[in-house]
Protein backbone atom coordinates (compact mmCIF):
# COMPACT_ATOMS: atom_id res chain seq x y z
CA UNK A 1 0.00 0.00 0.00
CA UNK A 2 2.95 2.29 -0.11
CA UNK A 3 3.19 4.79 -1.82
CA UNK A 4 5.90 5.37 -4.53
CA UNK A 5 8.55 8.11 -4.84
CA UNK A 6 7.62 8.48 -7.98
CA UNK A 7 4.34 9.08 -7.38
CA UNK A 8 2.22 12.03 -9.40
CA UNK A 9 -0.24 14.42 -7.79
CA UNK A 10 -3.26 12.78 -9.14
CA UNK A 11 -1.66 9.39 -7.65
CA UNK A 12 -1.41 11.04 -4.18
CA UNK A 13 -4.39 12.96 -3.94
CA UNK A 14 -6.59 9.45 -4.99
CA UNK A 15 -4.31 7.20 -2.72
CA UNK A 16 -5.31 9.45 0.30
CA UNK A 17 -9.06 9.14 -0.86
CA UNK A 18 -8.70 6.18 -1.24
CA UNK A 19 -7.41 5.28 2.22
CA UNK A 20 -10.09 7.94 3.47
CA UNK A 21 -12.89 5.91 1.89
CA UNK A 22 -11.77 2.79 3.82
CA UNK A 23 -11.95 4.57 7.02
CA UNK A 24 -14.84 5.45 6.62
CA UNK A 25 -16.22 2.46 5.68
CA UNK A 26 -14.47 0.80 8.11
CA UNK A 27 -15.92 2.97 10.59
CA UNK A 28 -19.53 2.74 10.03
CA UNK A 29 -19.04 -0.99 10.07
CA UNK A 30 -17.33 -1.54 13.24
CA UNK A 31 -18.84 2.05 15.53
CA UNK A 32 -22.39 -0.50 15.86
CA UNK A 33 -20.55 -3.27 17.51
CA UNK A 34 -17.85 -1.24 19.56
CA UNK A 35 -20.12 1.58 20.82
CA UNK A 36 -21.99 -1.51 22.68
CA UNK A 37 -19.30 -2.42 24.70
CA UNK A 38 -18.54 0.67 27.25
CA UNK A 39 -22.93 0.99 27.55
CA UNK A 40 -22.33 -2.74 28.80
CA UNK A 41 -19.87 -2.33 31.44
CA UNK A 42 -22.56 1.41 32.41
CA UNK A 43 -23.73 1.55 35.88
CA UNK A 44 -26.70 3.47 34.56
CA UNK A 45 -30.13 1.61 33.74
CA UNK A 46 -30.37 3.79 30.49
CA UNK A 47 -29.08 3.23 26.84
CA UNK A 48 -27.12 5.92 26.79
CA UNK A 49 -23.46 7.37 27.26
CA UNK A 50 -23.89 9.51 30.26
CA UNK A 51 -21.13 12.33 30.97
CA UNK A 52 -19.53 10.35 34.09
CA UNK A 53 -18.64 7.47 31.56
CA UNK A 54 -17.31 9.69 28.94
CA UNK A 55 -15.15 11.15 32.01
CA UNK A 56 -14.15 7.76 32.66
CA UNK A 57 -14.87 8.06 36.03
CA UNK A 58 -14.56 4.49 37.69
CA UNK A 59 -17.85 5.16 39.48
CA UNK A 60 -19.84 5.16 36.13
CA UNK A 61 -18.74 1.63 35.62
CA UNK A 62 -20.15 -1.73 36.43
CA UNK A 63 -20.35 -5.60 35.79
CA UNK A 64 -24.01 -5.42 37.37
CA UNK A 65 -25.49 -5.97 33.96
CA UNK A 66 -23.33 -9.35 33.22
CA UNK A 67 -23.80 -10.81 36.86
CA UNK A 68 -28.08 -9.95 35.97
CA UNK A 69 -26.71 -12.13 33.00
CA UNK A 70 -25.48 -14.94 34.55
CA UNK A 71 -28.66 -14.97 36.98
CA UNK A 72 -27.44 -13.13 39.83
CA UNK A 73 -30.66 -11.80 41.12
CA UNK A 74 -28.88 -10.08 44.45
CA UNK A 75 -27.90 -6.43 42.63
CA UNK A 76 -30.79 -4.11 44.68
CA UNK A 77 -31.23 -1.49 41.57
CA UNK A 78 -32.90 -4.34 39.79
CA UNK A 79 -36.08 -3.27 37.80
CA UNK A 80 -36.16 -5.47 35.30
CA UNK A 81 -37.16 -9.61 34.84
CA UNK A 82 -34.57 -11.39 36.48
CA UNK A 83 -34.07 -15.04 35.87
CA UNK A 84 -31.39 -17.67 34.60
CA UNK A 85 -33.03 -17.09 31.48
CA UNK A 86 -29.84 -15.89 29.99
CA UNK A 87 -28.03 -18.87 31.07
CA UNK A 88 -30.76 -21.27 29.52
CA UNK A 89 -30.81 -19.31 25.49
CA UNK A 90 -27.43 -19.86 25.60
CA UNK A 91 -27.30 -23.26 26.25
CA UNK A 92 -30.23 -23.98 24.02
CA UNK A 93 -28.46 -22.16 21.67
CA UNK A 94 -25.25 -24.06 22.28
CA UNK A 95 -27.29 -27.55 21.82
CA UNK A 96 -29.24 -26.34 18.85
CA UNK A 97 -26.63 -24.76 17.12
CA UNK A 98 -23.91 -27.41 17.42
CA UNK A 99 -26.21 -30.39 16.38
CA UNK A 100 -27.56 -28.44 13.47
CA UNK A 101 -23.69 -27.87 12.38
CA UNK A 102 -22.76 -31.82 12.90
CA UNK A 103 -26.05 -33.07 10.51
CA UNK A 104 -25.37 -29.77 8.11
CA UNK A 105 -21.75 -30.68 7.74
CA UNK A 106 -22.22 -34.56 7.38
CA UNK A 107 -25.38 -34.12 4.86
CA UNK A 108 -23.87 -31.08 3.17
CA UNK A 109 -20.30 -32.68 2.67
CA UNK A 110 -22.03 -35.99 0.69
CA UNK A 111 -24.20 -33.44 -0.92
CA UNK A 112 -21.07 -31.93 -2.29
CA UNK A 113 -19.44 -34.99 -2.98
CA UNK A 114 -22.42 -36.57 -4.86
CA UNK A 115 -22.73 -33.40 -7.15
CA UNK A 116 -19.34 -32.98 -8.08
CA UNK A 117 -19.03 -36.81 -9.60
CA UNK A 118 -19.03 -35.90 -13.39
CA UNK A 119 -21.83 -38.05 -14.16
CA UNK A 120 -24.12 -36.82 -11.65
CA UNK A 121 -27.65 -36.02 -13.01
CA UNK A 122 -29.64 -33.11 -12.66
CA UNK A 123 -26.53 -31.42 -10.95
CA UNK A 124 -28.00 -27.95 -11.67
CA UNK A 125 -31.56 -28.28 -10.59
CA UNK A 126 -30.33 -30.45 -7.36
CA UNK A 127 -27.44 -27.39 -6.57
CA UNK A 128 -30.41 -24.73 -7.25
CA UNK A 129 -32.83 -27.12 -4.49
CA UNK A 130 -30.09 -27.19 -2.01
CA UNK A 131 -29.23 -23.50 -1.72
CA UNK A 132 -32.79 -22.49 -1.77
CA UNK A 133 -32.56 -21.86 1.43
CA UNK A 134 -30.53 -18.90 0.91
CA UNK A 135 -32.51 -17.12 -1.83
CA UNK A 136 -36.30 -17.80 -0.46
CA UNK A 137 -37.14 -15.12 2.06
CA UNK A 138 -36.53 -16.82 5.57
CA UNK A 139 -40.24 -15.68 6.53
CA UNK A 140 -41.46 -18.24 3.63
CA UNK A 141 -39.15 -21.22 5.06
CA UNK A 142 -40.33 -20.07 8.31
CA UNK A 143 -43.90 -20.53 7.19
CA UNK A 144 -43.49 -23.45 5.34
CA UNK A 145 -41.33 -25.48 7.61
CA UNK A 146 -44.33 -24.40 10.54
CA UNK A 147 -47.11 -26.72 8.43
CA UNK A 148 -44.99 -29.09 7.29
CA UNK A 149 -44.03 -29.84 10.83
CA UNK A 150 -46.98 -29.25 12.68
CA UNK A 151 -48.13 -32.30 10.67
CA UNK A 152 -45.33 -34.22 11.74
CA UNK A 153 -45.77 -33.16 15.57
CA UNK A 154 -42.21 -31.71 14.94
CA UNK A 155 -43.11 -27.88 16.50
CA UNK A 156 -41.99 -26.91 19.80
CA UNK A 157 -39.32 -29.43 19.99
CA UNK A 158 -35.84 -29.54 19.95
CA UNK A 159 -35.70 -31.98 16.87
CA UNK A 160 -37.73 -29.66 14.91
CA UNK A 161 -35.43 -26.34 15.65
CA UNK A 162 -32.27 -28.74 15.36
CA UNK A 163 -34.06 -30.11 11.71
CA UNK A 164 -35.09 -26.38 10.53
CA UNK A 165 -31.35 -25.40 10.89
CA UNK A 166 -29.71 -28.16 9.23
CA UNK A 167 -32.03 -26.78 6.50
CA UNK A 168 -30.47 -22.75 6.68
CA UNK A 169 -27.14 -23.95 7.17
CA UNK A 170 -26.87 -26.89 4.49
CA UNK A 171 -26.29 -24.42 1.70
CA UNK A 172 -23.19 -22.89 3.05
CA UNK A 173 -21.66 -26.28 3.34
CA UNK A 174 -22.76 -27.45 0.10
CA UNK A 175 -21.00 -24.28 -1.69
CA UNK A 176 -18.23 -24.19 0.91
CA UNK A 177 -16.82 -27.86 0.10
CA UNK A 178 -18.40 -27.74 -3.40
CA UNK A 179 -15.79 -24.92 -4.56
CA UNK A 180 -12.93 -26.68 -2.25
CA UNK A 181 -13.87 -29.82 -4.28
CA UNK A 182 -13.23 -28.28 -7.74
CA UNK A 183 -9.64 -27.69 -6.43
CA UNK A 184 -9.28 -31.01 -4.84
CA UNK A 185 -6.59 -33.01 -7.00
CA UNK A 186 -8.69 -36.48 -7.77
CA UNK A 187 -5.61 -38.41 -8.89
CA UNK A 188 -4.92 -38.69 -4.67
CA UNK A 189 -7.77 -40.65 -4.60
CA UNK A 190 -6.58 -43.13 -7.24
CA UNK A 191 -3.18 -43.13 -5.84
CA UNK A 192 -4.83 -44.41 -2.15
CA UNK A 193 -7.24 -46.88 -4.56
CA UNK A 194 -3.99 -47.92 -6.36
CA UNK A 195 -2.34 -48.87 -2.85
CA UNK A 196 -5.46 -50.97 -2.22
CA UNK A 197 -7.47 -48.45 -0.11
CA UNK A 198 -11.37 -48.83 0.28
CA UNK A 199 -13.65 -46.21 -1.19
CA UNK A 200 -14.35 -45.21 2.09
CA UNK A 201 -11.14 -45.15 3.77
CA UNK A 202 -9.37 -43.24 1.17
CA UNK A 203 -12.02 -40.86 1.50
CA UNK A 204 -11.63 -40.35 5.49
CA UNK A 205 -7.73 -40.65 4.92
CA UNK A 206 -7.36 -38.64 1.98
CA UNK A 207 -9.65 -36.42 0.61
CA UNK A 208 -11.45 -35.41 3.85
CA UNK A 209 -8.45 -34.15 5.77
CA UNK A 210 -7.51 -32.26 2.15
CA UNK A 211 -10.78 -30.49 2.00
CA UNK A 212 -11.05 -29.88 5.83
CA UNK A 213 -10.91 -25.98 5.21
CA UNK A 214 -13.98 -26.05 3.08
CA UNK A 215 -15.37 -28.21 5.39
CA UNK A 216 -14.67 -26.02 8.32
CA UNK A 217 -15.51 -22.66 7.17
CA UNK A 218 -19.16 -24.52 5.67
CA UNK A 219 -19.51 -25.73 9.03
CA UNK A 220 -19.07 -22.22 11.12
CA UNK A 221 -21.12 -20.68 8.56
CA UNK A 222 -23.77 -23.02 9.58
CA UNK A 223 -23.30 -23.04 13.24
CA UNK A 224 -23.65 -18.85 12.58
CA UNK A 225 -26.38 -18.84 10.89
CA UNK A 226 -27.79 -21.21 13.88
CA UNK A 227 -26.91 -19.30 16.48
CA UNK A 228 -28.26 -15.79 15.34
CA UNK A 229 -31.14 -16.91 13.57
CA UNK A 230 -34.36 -15.45 15.24
CA UNK A 231 -37.26 -16.00 12.20
CA UNK A 232 -37.20 -19.90 12.87
CA UNK A 233 -37.31 -19.57 16.07
CA UNK A 234 -40.46 -17.87 16.70
CA UNK A 235 -42.09 -19.88 14.12
CA UNK A 236 -41.01 -23.61 15.24
CA UNK A 237 -39.66 -22.65 18.82
CA UNK A 238 -41.75 -23.24 22.07
CA UNK A 239 -40.98 -22.28 25.34
CA UNK A 240 -38.26 -24.69 25.78
CA UNK A 241 -36.35 -23.51 23.05
CA UNK A 242 -35.61 -20.10 23.92
CA UNK A 243 -32.19 -19.44 21.82
CA UNK A 244 -30.53 -16.29 23.04
CA UNK A 245 -31.64 -14.37 19.82
CA UNK A 246 -34.85 -15.09 20.89
CA UNK A 247 -34.14 -13.95 24.55
CA UNK A 248 -32.59 -10.90 23.31
CA UNK A 249 -35.38 -9.89 20.59
CA UNK A 250 -38.22 -10.57 23.15
CA UNK A 251 -35.68 -8.85 25.80
CA UNK A 252 -35.89 -5.42 23.50
CA UNK A 253 -39.31 -5.34 23.56
CA UNK A 254 -40.62 -6.18 26.87
CA UNK A 255 -37.79 -3.91 28.28
CA UNK A 256 -34.79 -1.85 27.53
CA UNK A 257 -31.93 -3.51 30.02
CA UNK A 258 -28.47 -3.16 29.55
CA UNK A 259 -28.27 -7.08 30.02
CA UNK A 260 -28.68 -6.74 26.12
CA UNK A 261 -25.83 -5.46 25.70
CA UNK A 262 -23.23 -7.34 28.11
CA UNK A 263 -24.50 -10.53 25.71
CA UNK A 264 -24.15 -8.89 22.40
CA UNK A 265 -20.43 -7.82 24.19
CA UNK A 266 -19.85 -11.40 25.07
CA UNK A 267 -20.97 -12.37 21.39
CA UNK A 268 -18.92 -9.96 19.99
CA UNK A 269 -16.11 -11.28 21.80
CA UNK A 270 -16.58 -15.06 21.04
CA UNK A 271 -17.15 -14.39 17.88
CA UNK A 272 -13.84 -12.74 17.14
CA UNK A 273 -12.48 -15.51 19.49
CA UNK A 274 -13.67 -18.03 17.34
CA UNK A 275 -12.75 -17.02 13.75
CA UNK A 276 -9.20 -15.64 15.20
CA UNK A 277 -8.77 -19.31 16.25
CA UNK A 278 -9.50 -20.78 13.09
CA UNK A 279 -7.59 -18.30 10.88
CA UNK A 280 -4.34 -19.05 12.69
CA UNK A 281 -5.17 -23.03 12.57
CA UNK A 282 -5.51 -22.41 8.80
CA UNK A 283 -2.22 -20.65 8.66
CA UNK A 284 -0.61 -23.23 10.59
CA UNK A 285 -1.89 -26.11 8.10
CA UNK A 286 -0.64 -23.93 5.02
CA UNK A 287 2.96 -23.25 6.45
CA UNK A 288 2.98 -27.12 7.20
CA UNK A 289 1.56 -28.80 4.17
CA UNK A 290 3.14 -25.87 1.37
CA UNK A 291 0.30 -24.37 -0.91
CA UNK A 292 -2.86 -26.72 0.40
CA UNK A 293 -5.88 -26.88 -1.95
CA UNK A 294 -8.41 -24.83 -1.34
CA UNK B 1 6.97 -79.73 -9.68
CA UNK B 2 4.82 -77.18 -9.99
CA UNK B 3 6.09 -73.93 -11.92
CA UNK B 4 4.60 -70.68 -10.43
CA UNK B 5 2.18 -68.40 -12.06
CA UNK B 6 3.70 -65.91 -14.05
CA UNK B 7 3.63 -62.45 -11.72
CA UNK B 8 1.05 -60.77 -14.12
CA UNK B 9 -0.58 -61.83 -17.76
CA UNK B 10 -2.91 -60.00 -19.34
CA UNK B 11 -4.97 -61.28 -22.34
CA UNK B 12 -7.06 -59.37 -24.80
CA UNK B 13 -7.51 -55.86 -23.16
CA UNK B 14 -9.87 -53.71 -24.72
CA UNK B 15 -11.35 -50.15 -23.86
CA UNK B 16 -12.79 -47.86 -26.16
CA UNK B 17 -13.48 -44.18 -24.70
CA UNK B 18 -16.59 -42.73 -26.45
CA UNK B 19 -16.29 -43.77 -30.08
CA UNK B 20 -12.33 -44.28 -30.08
CA UNK B 21 -10.82 -47.58 -29.15
CA UNK B 22 -7.94 -46.56 -27.23
CA UNK B 23 -6.47 -50.66 -26.91
CA UNK B 24 -7.22 -52.76 -29.00
CA UNK B 25 -7.09 -56.19 -27.79
CA UNK B 26 -3.41 -56.04 -26.13
CA UNK B 27 -1.79 -59.21 -24.10
CA UNK B 28 1.16 -59.03 -22.18
CA UNK B 29 3.24 -62.01 -20.40
CA UNK B 30 5.11 -61.36 -17.40
CA UNK B 31 7.39 -63.74 -15.83
CA UNK B 32 8.76 -62.72 -12.46
CA UNK B 33 12.19 -60.87 -12.28
CA UNK B 34 10.92 -59.23 -16.16
CA UNK B 35 11.45 -55.72 -16.42
CA UNK B 36 8.93 -54.54 -19.63
CA UNK B 37 9.81 -50.86 -20.96
CA UNK B 38 6.47 -49.52 -22.90
CA UNK B 39 7.08 -47.34 -25.62
CA UNK B 40 5.23 -45.27 -27.63
CA UNK B 41 3.96 -41.87 -29.42
CA UNK B 42 1.41 -39.81 -27.17
CA UNK B 43 -2.22 -41.33 -27.55
CA UNK B 44 -1.21 -45.10 -28.05
CA UNK B 45 -2.76 -45.80 -25.23
CA UNK B 46 0.06 -46.77 -22.68
CA UNK B 47 -0.95 -45.20 -19.83
CA UNK B 48 -4.87 -45.99 -20.38
CA UNK B 49 -3.24 -49.90 -20.55
CA UNK B 50 -0.92 -49.25 -16.84
CA UNK B 51 -4.44 -48.06 -15.48
CA UNK B 52 -7.10 -50.67 -16.91
CA UNK B 53 -4.60 -53.48 -15.50
CA UNK B 54 -5.15 -52.22 -12.17
CA UNK B 55 -8.45 -51.00 -12.86
CA UNK B 56 -8.25 -47.59 -12.13
CA UNK B 57 -10.01 -47.45 -15.43
CA UNK B 58 -11.94 -50.51 -16.20
CA UNK B 59 -11.59 -52.09 -19.40
CA UNK B 60 -14.58 -53.32 -21.82
CA UNK B 61 -13.24 -56.70 -22.28
CA UNK B 62 -10.18 -59.05 -21.84
CA UNK B 63 -8.51 -59.91 -18.68
CA UNK B 64 -5.64 -59.33 -16.02
CA UNK B 65 -4.13 -62.25 -13.82
CA UNK B 66 -1.46 -61.60 -10.73
CA UNK B 67 -0.15 -64.02 -9.46
CA UNK B 68 -2.29 -66.69 -10.77
CA UNK B 69 -5.67 -65.12 -10.01
CA UNK B 70 -8.22 -63.72 -12.23
CA UNK B 71 -10.13 -60.12 -11.82
CA UNK B 72 -13.69 -61.17 -11.85
CA UNK B 73 -15.68 -58.89 -14.01
CA UNK B 74 -19.04 -58.67 -14.82
CA UNK B 75 -21.80 -56.28 -15.92
CA UNK B 76 -23.39 -53.62 -14.19
CA UNK B 77 -27.06 -52.63 -14.34
CA UNK B 78 -26.86 -50.02 -17.51
CA UNK B 79 -24.77 -53.44 -18.90
CA UNK B 80 -21.25 -51.33 -18.83
CA UNK B 81 -18.16 -53.80 -17.69
CA UNK B 82 -17.80 -53.12 -14.03
CA UNK B 83 -15.67 -55.56 -11.44
CA UNK B 84 -17.77 -58.28 -10.10
CA UNK B 85 -15.94 -58.27 -6.69
CA UNK B 86 -14.78 -55.14 -5.62
CA UNK B 87 -13.02 -56.80 -2.44
CA UNK B 88 -10.98 -58.61 -4.83
CA UNK B 89 -9.70 -55.70 -7.46
CA UNK B 90 -8.95 -54.19 -4.04
CA UNK B 91 -6.86 -56.87 -2.36
CA UNK B 92 -5.33 -57.38 -5.85
CA UNK B 93 -4.51 -53.52 -6.23
CA UNK B 94 -2.22 -53.58 -3.21
CA UNK B 95 -0.25 -56.42 -5.66
CA UNK B 96 0.04 -53.95 -8.15
CA UNK B 97 2.13 -50.99 -7.16
CA UNK B 98 1.72 -47.55 -9.46
CA UNK B 99 4.04 -44.84 -9.58
CA UNK B 100 1.93 -41.96 -11.07
CA UNK B 101 3.83 -39.15 -13.65
CA UNK B 102 2.53 -36.28 -11.27
CA UNK B 103 3.34 -38.01 -7.73
CA UNK B 104 0.81 -38.22 -6.32
CA UNK B 105 1.70 -38.01 -2.73
CA UNK B 106 -0.81 -36.77 0.00
CA UNK B 107 0.06 -33.51 0.95
CA UNK B 108 -1.22 -33.52 4.45
CA UNK B 109 1.21 -36.26 5.27
CA UNK B 110 4.72 -36.46 5.58
CA UNK B 111 7.10 -38.30 3.13
CA UNK B 112 7.31 -41.12 6.11
CA UNK B 113 3.43 -41.14 6.64
CA UNK B 114 2.59 -41.33 3.05
CA UNK B 115 4.77 -44.47 2.75
CA UNK B 116 3.60 -46.07 6.03
CA UNK B 117 -0.52 -44.91 5.76
CA UNK B 118 -1.06 -48.30 3.15
CA UNK B 119 0.94 -50.61 5.45
CA UNK B 120 -1.28 -49.70 8.44
CA UNK B 121 -4.36 -49.44 6.98
CA UNK B 122 -4.52 -51.99 3.77
CA UNK B 123 -1.35 -54.40 5.37
CA UNK B 124 -2.63 -54.28 8.92
CA UNK B 125 0.82 -53.97 10.28
CA UNK B 126 1.21 -52.77 13.70
CA UNK B 127 2.63 -49.03 13.41
CA UNK B 128 5.98 -49.64 15.16
CA UNK B 129 6.68 -52.64 12.09
CA UNK B 130 4.41 -49.97 9.53
CA UNK B 131 7.05 -47.42 10.16
CA UNK B 132 10.55 -49.42 10.48
CA UNK B 133 9.58 -50.80 6.65
CA UNK B 134 8.55 -47.17 5.36
CA UNK B 135 11.94 -45.91 6.91
CA UNK B 136 13.54 -48.78 5.78
CA UNK B 137 12.18 -48.40 1.94
CA UNK B 138 12.85 -44.83 2.62
CA UNK B 139 16.58 -45.70 3.08
CA UNK B 140 16.60 -47.47 -0.04
CA UNK B 141 15.66 -44.39 -2.30
CA UNK B 142 17.91 -42.45 -0.92
CA UNK B 143 15.32 -39.97 1.01
CA UNK B 144 15.37 -41.20 4.81
CA UNK B 145 16.64 -37.39 5.66
CA UNK B 146 13.35 -36.20 4.34
CA UNK B 147 11.21 -38.40 6.22
CA UNK B 148 9.70 -35.80 7.87
CA UNK B 149 9.24 -33.29 5.64
CA UNK B 150 5.41 -32.64 3.78
CA UNK B 151 5.62 -32.90 0.03
CA UNK B 152 5.36 -29.59 -0.96
CA UNK B 153 8.93 -29.09 0.49
CA UNK B 154 11.36 -31.29 -1.50
CA UNK B 155 12.26 -31.12 -4.85
CA UNK B 156 10.15 -33.13 -7.85
CA UNK B 157 12.72 -36.01 -7.46
CA UNK B 158 12.58 -36.84 -3.92
CA UNK B 159 8.90 -36.40 -4.34
CA UNK B 160 8.86 -39.07 -7.40
CA UNK B 161 10.69 -41.36 -4.78
CA UNK B 162 8.85 -40.89 -1.91
CA UNK B 163 5.99 -41.96 -4.67
CA UNK B 164 8.05 -45.51 -5.58
CA UNK B 165 8.86 -46.12 -1.58
CA UNK B 166 5.01 -45.39 -1.33
CA UNK B 167 4.49 -48.47 -3.99
CA UNK B 168 7.42 -50.81 -3.33
CA UNK B 169 6.66 -50.57 0.84
CA UNK B 170 3.65 -52.66 -0.13
CA UNK B 171 6.11 -55.18 -2.05
CA UNK B 172 3.81 -55.59 -4.81
CA UNK B 173 3.73 -58.47 -7.19
CA UNK B 174 4.46 -56.25 -10.25
CA UNK B 175 5.48 -52.30 -9.95
CA UNK B 176 3.39 -50.37 -12.76
CA UNK B 177 5.24 -47.19 -13.56
CA UNK B 178 3.35 -44.62 -15.56
CA UNK B 179 5.60 -42.24 -17.04
CA UNK B 180 7.71 -41.50 -13.66
CA UNK B 181 9.87 -39.07 -14.99
CA UNK B 182 8.05 -36.91 -17.55
CA UNK B 183 6.67 -34.44 -14.91
CA UNK B 184 10.58 -33.95 -13.89
CA UNK B 185 13.07 -30.99 -14.10
CA UNK B 186 15.70 -32.62 -16.54
CA UNK B 187 18.67 -32.57 -13.99
CA UNK B 188 15.95 -34.82 -11.53
CA UNK B 189 15.49 -37.34 -14.05
CA UNK B 190 18.75 -39.41 -12.93
CA UNK B 191 18.18 -39.44 -9.62
CA UNK B 192 14.60 -41.08 -10.21
CA UNK B 193 16.13 -43.28 -12.82
CA UNK B 194 18.85 -44.48 -10.76
CA UNK B 195 16.27 -45.66 -7.98
CA UNK B 196 14.46 -47.57 -10.95
CA UNK B 197 17.59 -49.33 -12.11
CA UNK B 198 18.56 -49.95 -8.32
CA UNK B 199 14.36 -51.86 -8.27
CA UNK B 200 15.54 -53.77 -11.68
CA UNK B 201 18.77 -55.39 -10.43
CA UNK B 202 17.17 -56.61 -7.18
CA UNK B 203 14.82 -58.51 -9.64
CA UNK B 204 11.90 -56.51 -9.11
CA UNK B 205 8.99 -57.42 -11.43
CA UNK B 206 8.34 -54.26 -13.43
CA UNK B 207 6.32 -52.99 -16.06
CA UNK B 208 7.38 -49.24 -17.25
CA UNK B 209 5.57 -46.77 -19.34
CA UNK B 210 8.39 -44.39 -20.46
CA UNK B 211 10.07 -41.82 -22.97
CA UNK B 212 13.28 -42.88 -21.71
CA UNK B 213 15.34 -44.38 -24.87
CA UNK B 214 18.05 -45.39 -22.27
CA UNK B 215 16.20 -46.76 -19.46
CA UNK B 216 14.47 -49.10 -21.71
CA UNK B 217 17.35 -50.51 -23.59
CA UNK B 218 19.85 -50.29 -20.45
CA UNK B 219 17.78 -51.49 -17.83
CA UNK B 220 14.80 -53.89 -19.54
CA UNK B 221 14.74 -57.28 -20.76
CA UNK B 222 11.92 -56.38 -23.01
CA UNK B 223 10.65 -54.06 -24.83
CA UNK B 224 7.01 -53.67 -26.44
CA UNK B 225 6.14 -50.70 -28.43
CA UNK B 226 2.99 -49.81 -28.42
CA UNK B 227 1.02 -48.40 -31.73
CA UNK B 228 -2.72 -47.41 -32.02
CA UNK B 229 -3.99 -49.77 -29.39
CA UNK B 230 -2.08 -52.40 -30.33
CA UNK B 231 1.31 -53.88 -29.98
CA UNK B 232 3.72 -52.91 -33.32
CA UNK B 233 6.86 -54.79 -31.84
CA UNK B 234 8.21 -56.22 -28.85
CA UNK B 235 11.76 -58.20 -28.16
CA UNK B 236 14.51 -57.85 -25.73
CA UNK B 237 16.18 -54.05 -26.47
CA UNK B 238 19.28 -55.53 -27.98
CA UNK B 239 16.86 -57.25 -30.91
CA UNK B 240 14.76 -53.68 -30.90
CA UNK B 241 17.28 -51.18 -30.98
CA UNK B 242 20.16 -52.33 -32.87
CA UNK B 243 17.85 -54.00 -35.97
CA UNK B 244 14.35 -52.36 -35.67
CA UNK B 245 12.22 -54.37 -37.69
CA UNK B 246 9.32 -52.18 -37.66
CA UNK B 247 9.14 -49.31 -39.75
CA UNK B 248 7.05 -47.15 -37.35
CA UNK B 249 9.20 -48.04 -34.44
CA UNK B 250 12.41 -47.15 -36.42
CA UNK B 251 11.08 -43.80 -37.28
CA UNK B 252 9.95 -43.05 -33.60
CA UNK B 253 12.72 -44.04 -32.38
CA UNK B 254 14.43 -41.46 -34.88
CA UNK B 255 11.73 -38.75 -33.69
CA UNK B 256 12.98 -39.32 -29.90
CA UNK B 257 16.25 -39.04 -30.21
CA UNK B 258 16.46 -36.00 -32.17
Amino acid sequence: MALPAYATLPQRLWHYTYLAICAIVLFFLVMPLIAVIPLSFSKSPFLHFTPELLALDPDAFSLRWYRIMMGDCSDPGITTVCSDRWKDGAWNSLRIGLAATILATTLGILCALGLSRPHMPFRKGIMALMISPLIVPLIITASGLFFAFAKWQLVSTFTGMILAHTVLGLPFVVITVTATLVGFDTNLMKAAASLGGTPVRSFFKVQLPLITPGVISGALFAFITSFDEVVIVLFIGGQNQITLPRQMWSGIRQEISPTILSVATILVILSILLLTTVELLRRRTERLRGVSPG
Amino acid sequence: MEKNPPALVVDNLRKRFGLEEVLKGLSLNANEGDVISMLGASGSGKSTFLRCINLLEIPDSGSVTVRGETIHMATDRAGNPAPADMRQVVRLRAQLGMVFQNFNLWSHMTVLDNVAEALIHVLKLSKIEAYERAQATLEKVGLSDRRDYYPAHISGGQQQRAAIARALAMEPAVMLFDEPTSALDPELVGEVLKVMRTLADEGRTMLVVTHEIGFARDVSNRVIFLHEGLIETEGTPQAMFSNPESDRFRQFLSNTLH
